[in-house]
């Protein structure tokens, strides 16, 4: 995966730099395809506005406080089942990929099995079973169980890859050091492994924050939930405003990812910036 | 574990499972088909077409699932658009693979040598035959491993549609809680339908790359 600076992705050379008609050709497509996306813009828009959903009276429930307490309470539920389920899940993974990368057969045995059955396994039919068996009453539990044992799993296949990936040389010379297999896992592989396996975890917890919306089916008061009980309110005659519901949560879940994918893209920048630094500095 | 073996659980199973690779099926070729043209979109000389590919892919990633559900369930019937639970189904589970299945396809585009597309361009193709003839058919290769695993994800993710009025093995598993069978058994059966079939798309995914690995 790790590209070298001086490395040119083909996608930039599929195409030559273009001459007078090409440009005048690729003008051309380019008219056309503008052309095209706004009238698929102005056909969402006419089709929106036909149906009344720009219809004032439709959007005055984000008006009353009480709507707007709700929607805060729902973030902030989801943040917690993210916070709770990202807390759990990678303390779950880092038990996990040391139970896998174990000496002990057994120990090996019954984590990979773990792991490999909560991987295939759908997080909804997880939760909902949860739900059911042991959770009736706090659908939370259930769904921060659920999202903590998938996730888990998936933070526990990062995380060994991640090991494994160090160079091999790496935990020989430690070996060769005298030092205990503890010693070389604590000291030696997970503190360069960390660098190059961040992004991934982070990207896996960009997973867990959308998956707290499964809560939404086992009534969990969670954002998605909240937009839901807006929407079914005959608030008046103007209809059920479920448009405006999605178009006012869907940008607050769009955004909370890009925030972590942010963070992800920054950690990986430092993570370059560091080794670039180490290996000009051997050199 | 016998429940199912009684009445007609069978059935209900049965059809549960069927609708179930059915919608996975359709969604599968929605997102491949889509997600190469939106990959296409994404290396292209038009800036236009970069862009409204970028701007899919960031916005369907970044959603998640159960809200395209909601969206396209209760929000396209007040536009006036009708189609079966199963259409708005494979509309957004599809949607939402394809945006998958584009990122992954475009990093396969940039793991193919650079000289090959250079040729190309030297043998005076253009954009399009160079991606569709010499690029797209390489990266096809490299791709199939992250491919699997979108694949692999996408008939657990239709597990959602079960919530939303399509009658698949969710909701089968509803139906049989709601005549108060144990839980537990219920999961077991349900469980092994999803290994069943995850195991199924692996098998696939790994003959295909046994018969198309080349050499390099």
């Amino acid at each position: 995966m790790s590209k070298t600076s001086t490395r040119v992705p083909t996608a930039s050379v599929l195409y030559d730099a273009p001459g007078p008609r090409a440009r005048n050709r690729y003008r051309l497509f380019g008219v056309l395809s503008l052309l095209g996306v706004a009238g698929l813009l102005w056909y969402a828009f006419t089709a929106l506005d036909d149906n009344g959903q720009f219809d004032p009276q439709l959007w005055d429930a984000f008006q009353y406080n009480t709507v707007q307490q709700w929607i805060l309470e729902g973030l902030l539920a989801t943040l917690k089942a993210f916070g709770l389920a990202a807390l759990f899940s990678l303390t779950l993974g880092s038990l996990l990929a040391t139970g896998q990368l174990s000496d002990h057969r057994p120990v090996r045995w019954l984590c990979v099995s773990f792991v490999q059955f909560f991987r295939a396994m759908p997080l909804l039919i997880l939760i909902v079973a949860l739900y059911y068996a042991f959770f009736a009453k706090e659908p939370m539990w259930a769904l921060v169980l659920g999202l903590t044992l998938y996730n888990g799993s998936v933070q526990a296949e990062i995380i060994r890859s991640g090991v494994n990936a160090v160079p091999r040389g790496q935990a020989e010379a430690a070996y060769a050091l005298g030092m205990r297999k503890t010693q070389v896992m604590a000291g030696i592989l997970v503190p360069q492994a960390v660098r190059s396996m961040l992004p991934s975890m982070i990207g896996q917890l960009v997973v867990t924050l959308k998956d707290t919306s499964l809560g939404f089916i086992i009534t969990y008061q969670e954002l998605l939930f909240i937009g839901k009980k807006i929407a079914s309110q005959p608030l008046n005659a103007a209809g059920f405003p479920y448009i405006p519901v999605v178009l006012v949560i869907g940008p607050i879940y769009i955004l909370l990812c890009l925030l972590l994918t942010a963070l992800a893209r920054w950690i990986e920048a430092r993570g370059r910036r560091g080794a670039n630094r180490r290996t000009s500095a051997a050199a | 574990m016998g429940f199912l073996f009684e009445d007609d659980n069978f059935a209900l199973f049965r059809d549960g499972f069927l609708q179930t690779i059915e919608l996975s099926a359709l969604s599968a070729l929605l997102a491949l088909l889509l997600g190469t043209l939106l990959a296409a979109f994404r290396v292209s000389p038009v800036p236009v077409l970069r862009a409204f590919g970028t701007t899919w892919v960031t916005l369907f990633r970044n959603t998640p699932l159960t809200l395209l559900f909601f969206a396209v369930t209760f929000g396209l019937p007040a536009l006036g658009v009708h189609f079966s639970h199963l259409a708005f189904a494979v509309l957004a589970l599809g949607g939402y693979t394809a945006s998958f299945v584009c990122e992954v396809i475009r990093s396969g585009i940039n793991t193919v040598p650079l000289g090959q597309a250079e040729a190309a361009r030297s043998l005076g193709m253009g954009f399009g035959q160079t991606l569709t003839l010499v690029v797209l058919p390489q990266a096809a290769r490299t791709v199939l491993a992250p491919l699997s695993s979108v694949f692999i994800a996408l008939p657990r993710n239709s597990a959602i549609a079960g919530a939303f009025s399509v009658s698949e093995l969710y909701s089968a598993q509803q139906t049989f809680s709601e005549k108060g069978y144990s839980i537990f058994s219920i999961f077991f059966w349900i469980a092994c339908a999803y290994l069943v079939i995850s195991a199924t798309v692996a098998a696939l995914f790994r003959f295909l790359e046994s018969r198309l690995a080349v050499a390099r």
